[in-house]
């Protein structure tokens, strides 16, 4: 009988000796299912288009059939075509005569290219993706399916109310779990993303406290904030100043308590913060923060930690933006598109931004936007972007909290912390744990890089991390640990796949800690090695361009000597 | 010509009304490779201790302020082609900005080379 | 619950190894008056997928969607047909559900993809540099007017009034805020451009002109004109475009020497989606401006082996680095929509570009042209591409809501965008693109007979 694997080996058996990655080079620089891409515009020039049309193009010449077969890019101009005797352009004289330079291609050869890109990119589903603060949960499928349905994705914004009643329903049902699962009795859906919400929510603010004649000076931010905070604080023309943090990696009271006055205007705290930890001390911070005057900000960027089990309402917060695609597993793309709801309080709810959502008595919806907002939002602060905020997102979170009601998003929180809390404690003893003394961490674990040897970085371990096969953790931040790295491996991770994980991270972690100095050039594996980013930013390519540009004179400190 | 070091990591050569400001050797090798110099304007007035100058390197920026009180007469503007100048001769071709002394006064509380030598020691 | 995998045991075996006696005591430091004891009162409990999307399907159902109606709205958001390929590369997982791409050795996909949209959009605009995205048209405007006043150390912005309103009210919100004051003015409601009117605004504190083009009545304004008087203030000319499909077909606001171009993407790649997720795009003419762009630039650099690769850079502009001094907060942007954007330009091509505009500014001639023959009905526009204005001689707003009950989606009201401006309640914008048939004008104008009647 053959035996194969008379090892009995499988994924995840340590392996000692693996030659897979050696061999030849080969001249096209693939490595069999590791392709290389080049950019559309070294494939394509621009005489071929993979979209046909109903109506014959110019010239008899249909779309990707005939016509010229050169690929040299930009070739000609190609003034715009008209249809002999069809109509006349009244573009008023402004007809592009101008070559744009965009490539074209075939449906085959597009679906490759991006085929053969999106097989360079890590991703949730293809692994555990502990980026700590971004909260990288499965994106489930349901969702996206939801989400293309016609009613909801063929549907324009400025269609009359009455035809757009279930679109409208849509934003009044997420408004409404969400303000329930916050405990605030108002909602702003239209913010774009996280950082916008945060805009939305020190918008309301200030002009709440202009209101009352006073929008006051100082916004405070404790130093593990995320960047957003204090950018978001500065434009809307507050200093930002720091609140110090106690050795339990949490705001320090007295010291808040001691710097509160009558020009400070809020407090930006996120809960649970940056360092994975719940403020045990909110309600007194929002108590003290109220009684002189200023109102309270709640960066909910780290909801999903305590979603169905605890109600930011009753911690006494004024306004928190809630990232749908964190708490509420909208996928990340890439890089957005995000969606930032911002429930209010009562204080701030007459300043909340149009354009809104409202139920009639008789169950209908009414979309309170310039048109309808005179008589009963007159406080309003304005308007943050064209129409009426992220729909697209909108569906697919609703069906999200639909799918796990009240109980499962109660189950979400307590998984999602329970994973966190077994990395803690499984890699404590390997990687130094800053607050692990101080009792349990929420969604996320800190560890810090002390211990490291042979001038090891956390970015070399990071990188020895890309090489197991995984993302890495957020690096770096929070600001208030030396060489952080958080860990957040949301509730979707079974505990064979955590324990895979632990299992890698410990090995990286003891090579760092031994110095093992292939971790300074690492990865190893990966589509690409370490990229080079001060070249990029000192000479920005931000674009393609044709090559056969001159390379120019060699710079002064290109020329060495000193 | 002499020259003054701030504690902040700025180097001062002053000959006559002007002075020259850059970063010191210390300071180039601690923020690692320069990416980018944003100078002030050539009329910008300065004040001792404010902003002058932002210094980048690709995480980081780090703000350069003005040693001395001054009106700025000439900006580096070879570091925008160049920045790298800033890593590899700090102290002479990477200079940042030129600016009248305002007050001759300000230069005294500054350290000299040999001062500003042990105070890089002790960091 | 089928997106949880650990199992009783699991719990259990995973507390055991954590040292805690249940899970409850993991949530220790919350205070205790701030827990609640059970789920939350007054939401239902979990859900099937299947009685989930019965639910989704019966609210998707309450609506009227564009396919299944004589559609002809605009204003900002425009029905073009999507490629079968989009929505196929956009859902592959490598793309869907990968975060920003801050570990560059793992997220070439994402980044040179990132790369070739942002050359894309420049050339589509005439510019030398483009950003990654920003969250839409509204807010890239925005972002270009304070970005014009940190180039210029001024504040004073001039808008066109017939920038879109919705763009207009995002900047008059903000400006609010940051002291910029706005120069304003409602839109001449003519059949050209107010150009002059614009222009006599501008001053030598002017930070930039805002234009849009074509603009929201779907006229064409003289940018060349504009940018040489905006220049010669020492401003700039911030052009604004929300249908990129006419640069298709009319010269790129960069040609005509805008100095920041900002506009709406939607319209290549990602659908209408009742008004988001949306594609801001973000370019600028000059490289010597980029320092001062707002949001993400990715950027062509090599690996330790010398091979090319592609990066995130100039980061230091933003907010993770700059917290309180960074050009913008924005942090994600529109990731997944650039991608669509990306894969749909590619498909068309230049040629398909060209191709599509013309097919659109063909359909739209044909619709003036027959609505110019429903009695009441005039054609406002001298110029337009695919969208233009109407005079109804009555209320559009109530056109628009009777037509709607007969299943014709007539365009957008003037009335709704300008409910304070009594002069443009007559006016109707209506949009026409390749997804328009003949027969769809002939139910539109039928409609209009009867109804106007």
């Amino acid at each position: 009988m053959n035996a194969p694997n008379a090892s009995g080996w499988k994924p995840g058996t340590p392996v000692t000796v693996d030659h897979s990655m050696e061999g030849p080079p080969t001249v096209t620089g693939n490595r069999a299912l590791m392709l290389e891409e080049p950019l559309i515009f070294e494939l394509a020039g621009n005489t071929t288009t993979g979209v046909d049309f109903d109506s014959p193009l110019p010239s008899g010449e249909g779309p990707g059939m005939g016509g010229p077969t050169s690929r040299a890019p930009n070739t000609h101009p190609q003034p715009l075509p008209s249809r002999e005797g069809a109509f006349e352009s009244r573009l008023g004289g402004f007809e592009r005569s101008e070559p744009i330079g965009l490539p074209g291609l075939s449906e085959p050869e597009t679906v490759r290219h991006y085929t053969r890109l999106s097989r360079q990119n890590y991703a949730i589903d293809l692994g555990l993706f502990p980026l700590g603060s971004c909260t990288m949960k499965h994106n489930p499928r349901l969702n996206e399916k939801v989400a293309r349905m016609p009613g909801f994705a063929d549907c324009h914004p400025l269609a009359p109310v009455q035809t757009v009643q279930g679109a409208l329903g849509v934003i009044h049902e997420l408004g409404e779990w969400l303000k329930t699962l916050t405990g605030m009795p108002a909602v702003a859906m239209s913010p774009k993303a996280g950082a916008h919400g945060e805009l939305c929510g020190i918008l309301a603010i200030r002009a709440a406290l202009e209101a009352r004649g006073d929008a006051r000076k100082v916004v405070l931010c404790p130093e593990s904030a995320h960047g957003t905070n204090p950018a978001t604080a500065a434009f809307a023309g507050y200093e930002v100043e720091d609140i110090p943090a106690n050795a339990d990696g949490r705001v320090d009271f007295e010291a808040l308590e001691a710097r509160l006055g009558p020009d400070v205007a809020a407090v930006m705290i996120t809960n649970p913060n940056t360092c994975g930890l719940f403020e045990r001390d909110f309600k007194r911070i929002a108590d003290a923060v109220h009684a002189a005057g200023g109102l309270v900000y709640c960066d909910g960027a780290n909801f999903n930690a305590i979603v169905g089990r605890v109600r930011p309402g009753d911690l006494g917060v004024d306004a928190m933006h809630i990232n749908l695609h964190k708490t509420f597993s909208t996928p990340h793309g890439g890089g957005g598109p995000g969606s930032g709801p911002v429930v209010f309080s009562e204080a701030l709810a007459p300043f909340a931004p149009l354009p809104f959502v409202e139920q009639l008595e008789d169950g209908s919806f009414h979309l309170v936007e310039e048109e309808t907002a005179q008589e009963h939002h007159a406080s309003t602060f304005g308007r943050m972007t064209a129409f009426h905020g992220q729909m697209g997102m909108f569906t697919r979170a609703l069906a999200y909290i639909l799918s796990h009601g009240a109980d499962g998003l109660k189950q979400v929180a307590e998984d999602a912390v329970l994973n966190a809390n077994y990395i803690l404690r499984s890699l404590e003893d390997v990687l130094a744990a800053p607050f692990a003394h101080s009792g349990p961490c929420m969604h996320e674990a800190l560890f810090g890089d002390e211990g490291f040897g042979g001038g090891l970085t956390t970015l070399d371990l990071a990188k020895g991390l890309i090489d197991e096969g995984y993302h890495p953790m957020t690096m770096y931040f929070p600001l208030v640990v030396h060489g952080a790295m958080l860990v957040e491996p949301t509730e979707t991770e079974s505990k064979a796949s955590l324990d895979q994980f632990i299992t890698a991270l410990r090995s990286v972690a003891e090579r760092a800690k031994a110095g093992d100095q292939t971790l300074k050039s690492a990865p190893h594996y990966a589509p690409r090695r370490r990229l080079d980013e001060t070249q990029a930013a000192r000479k920005p390519v931000l674009a393609w361009q044709a090559p056969g540009a001159p390379s120019g004179e060699p710079t002064k400190s290109e020329q060495g000597g000193r | 010509m002499a020259r003054y070091f701030t504690d902040e990591h700025e180097w001062i050569d002053v000959e006559g009304d002007t002075a020259t400001v850059g970063i010191t050797d210390y300071a180039q090798e601690q923020l690692g490779d320069i990416v980018f110099v944003e100078l002030p304007d050539v009329g910008a007035q300065l004040a001792k201790g404010k902003d002058a100058a932002v210094v980048e390197s690709v995480k980081a920026a780090s703000d350069v302020y003005a040693p001395i009180t001054g009106e700025v007469v000439e900006a580096n503007g070879s570091l925008d082609e160049d920045p790298a100048l800033v890593n590899s001769s700090p102290e002479e071709d990477g200079w940042f900005f030129k600016l009248t002394i305002a007050d001759k006064s300000e230069l005294d509380g500054l350290m000299d080379a040999k001062a500003y030598k042990s105070f890089c020691d002790e960091l | 619950m089928r997106y949880l995998p650990l199992t009783p045991a699991d719990r259990s075996a995973m507390l055991e190894t954590i040292g805690a006696e249940s899970v409850d005591a993991l949530f220790a430091d919350v205070p205790a008056e701030a827990q609640l004891d059970g789920p939350i009162h007054g939401l239902p409990l979990h859900a099937s997928e299947m009685a989930v999307e019965k639910h989704m399907r019966r609210l998707a159902q309450r609506n009227l969607a564009a396919g299944d109606a004589a559609f002809f709205l605009g204003a900002g958001a425009y029905r073009h047909h999507v490629p079968a390929t989009v929505d196929h590369i956009i859902q592959r997982g490598e793309f869907l559900t990968a975060y920003t791409p801050y570990q560059p050795e793992i997220a070439q996909g994402t980044l040179q993809m990132l790369f070739e949209f942002q050359s894309q959009v420049a050339r589509l605009y005439g510019c030398a540099v483009a950003n990654a995205s920003m969250y839409d048209g509204s807010t890239a405007c925005w972002e270009a007017v304070a970005m014009a006043a940190r180039v210029t150390r001024r504040g004073r912005v001039v808008l066109s009034g017939a920038l879109h309103p919705h763009y207009a009210e995002v900047v008059r919100t903000m400006a609010k805020f940051t002291a910029d004051t706005i120069a304003d003015a409602p839109p001449a409601f003519q059949a050209r451009p107010d150009d002059d009117g614009l222009i006599a605004r501008i001053d030598g504190d002017t930070s930039c002109v805002v234009v849009q083009y074509p603009d929201i009545l779907g006229r064409l304004p003289d940018l060349e004109r504009i940018a040489a008087a905006a220049h010669d203030a020492g401003a700039l000319l911030v052009v604004v475009n929300t249908e990129p499909v006419a640069l298709g077909a009319i010269k790129s606001p960069g040609e005509c020497g805008a100095d920041i171009v900002v506009g709406e993407g939607q319209s290549i790649g990602v659908g209408l989606q009742f008004g988001g997720p949306y594609l801001g795009l973000f370019a600028v003419r000059d490289p010597k401006h980029v320092r001062q762009m707002p949001g993400r630039l990715c950027g062509e650099t090599q690996d330790a082996e010398g091979k090319r690769g592609f990066v995130l850079t100039l980061s230091t502009r933003e907010q993770h680095i700059r917290r309180e001094k960074a050009t913008s907060n924005i942090c994600t942007n529109s990731g997944l929509c650039a991608l669509a954007f990306s894969v749909h330009m590619t498909l068309l091509g230049e040629k398909g570009l060209r191709a599509l505009a013309q097919e659109n500014h063909r359909l739209a001639c044909i619709a003036a042209d027959r609505l110019a023959q429903v009695p009441g009905v005039a054609v406002l526009n001298e110029s337009f591409f695919n969208e233009f204005t109407v005079t109804l001689g009555r209320d559009a707003r109530e056109v628009v809501r009777t037509l709607a009950d007969r299943g014709v989606l007539a365009g957008v009201s003037l009335g709704r965008l300008y409910p304070q401006t009594e002069a443009l309640a007559e006016g109707l914008l209506v949009a026409v693109t390749e997804t328009t048939t003949e027969e769809d004008i002939d139910t539109l104008c039928a409609a209009l007979t009867e109804t106007l009647a």
